[in-house]
């Protein structure tokens, strides 16, 4: 299997790569075009903002190359529906493109999905012709309602966000790629490269992330390690690992043994 | 007139549409998006939308995010 062999489907359009990134708290807009290069991702995630009237203030899409990535606009900041959907049609506004990363947040603290407003933002996102990507918790009847109003795959977190802490229950994860046939895109917690492997050695069809790219202590270099190790994880999954066993089985032969 | 855009006070010409408003801050219309009194104001509207005193204006555009 090549990578060429094995796209990614979202909402009609096809990607070859399967890591998605954020392009928030990096040290400046060089790191991050740099950090994006690196990490090969073809979907890049933006939050919409009200513009600085202060114009000798540069903008993240002065450094980027626009023709080469998807803006993945989201709605991070928003606790309720309406906020959400607001923040939905201004992004299709700005950008020419119907696709959302929609999150609707439950509190500060947490920054766990309000998965109430997050199904009724979604219902009439998909009513009003938007690609949505839901960010959710990682419960699969959440899910499937989301898959159920037309949404064009999920994002259940693997931990909260920015926390670093790696796909805390890969069970659920499981259960949601075996429950729901859009695409299962683990967004949030991934802390190194590792964490991204896993998410992919579960069967995910993709991985999204930012602090863990951003926050690293040389977040080029930890681009690059992300991207290999998704597509590592991939191979892995399509290739099919052995079955855990307890005990050894012995990789040398035992015929001709010295003795 | 004054009108209200993001939220601070800024003073523009008399009969002034969003267009006028965009050229006098030295935005660029092509990554934004404006909002007048939270409906959104499509791109090919924005020499004919004209402005009221105390109208509110949103324009936003994309920033880095996750």
């Amino acid at each position: 299997m090549t990578q060429t062999s094995d796209k990614l489907i979202i909402g009609g359009r096809e990607f070859t790569s399967r890591l998605m990134v954020g392009n928030g708290k990096y040290a400046s807009f060089e790191q991050t075009a740099q950090a994006l290069e690196m990490s090969g991702a073809e979907i890049i995630t933006v939050a919409v903002r009200r513009v600085n009237l202060d114009r000798s203030k540069e903008s993240l899409l002065d450094y980027i190359d626009l023709k080469k990535y998807t803006l993945l606009p989201n709605t991070a900041g928003c606790y309720t529906a309406d906020d959400a959907v607001r923040t939905c049609r201004l992004a299709r506004e700005a950008g020419m493109s119907d696709f959302v990363k929609l999150e609707v947040l439950g509190d500060e603290k947490t920054l766990f999905p309000d998965n109430e407003e997050l199904l009724k933002a979604a219902k009439i996102l998909v009513a009003e012709g938007f690609t949505v990507l839901p960010y959710c918790s990682d419960d699969v009847i959440v899910c499937k309602k989301l898959e159920d109003l037309g949404c064009a795959a999920v994002m259940p977190l693997g931990a909260p966000i920015g926390s670093g802490l790696g796909i805390r229950n890969p069970y659920n994860i499981r259960i949601i790629l075996e429950n729901v046939s859009v695409p299962v895109i683990v967004d949030a917690g991934v802390g190194s490269a590792s964490d991204a492997a896993i998410a992919m050695e579960l069967g995910c069809a993709g991985v999204l992330m930012n602090t863990a790219i951003a926050g690293a202590q040389d977040p080029i270099a930890m681009a690059e390690a992300m991207k290999l190790a998704v597509i590592a994880g991939r191979l892995s999954f399509k290739a099919g690992r052995i079955p855990r066993k307890l005990y050894a089985n012995a990789s040398s032969p035992l015929d001709g043994l010295i003795n | 007139m004054k009108i209200i855009l993001n939220g601070e006070s800024l003073e523009t010409v008399e009969g002034a549409s969003v267009e006028t408003v965009l050229k006098q801050l030295g935005i660029s219309r092509e990554r934004v998006a404006v909002e007048l009194n939270t409906d959104i104001v499509p791109k090919a509207d924005y020499e004919k939308q004209l402005l009221s005193d105390g109208d509110k204006i949103e324009i936003v555009h994309f920033v880095g995010g996750g």
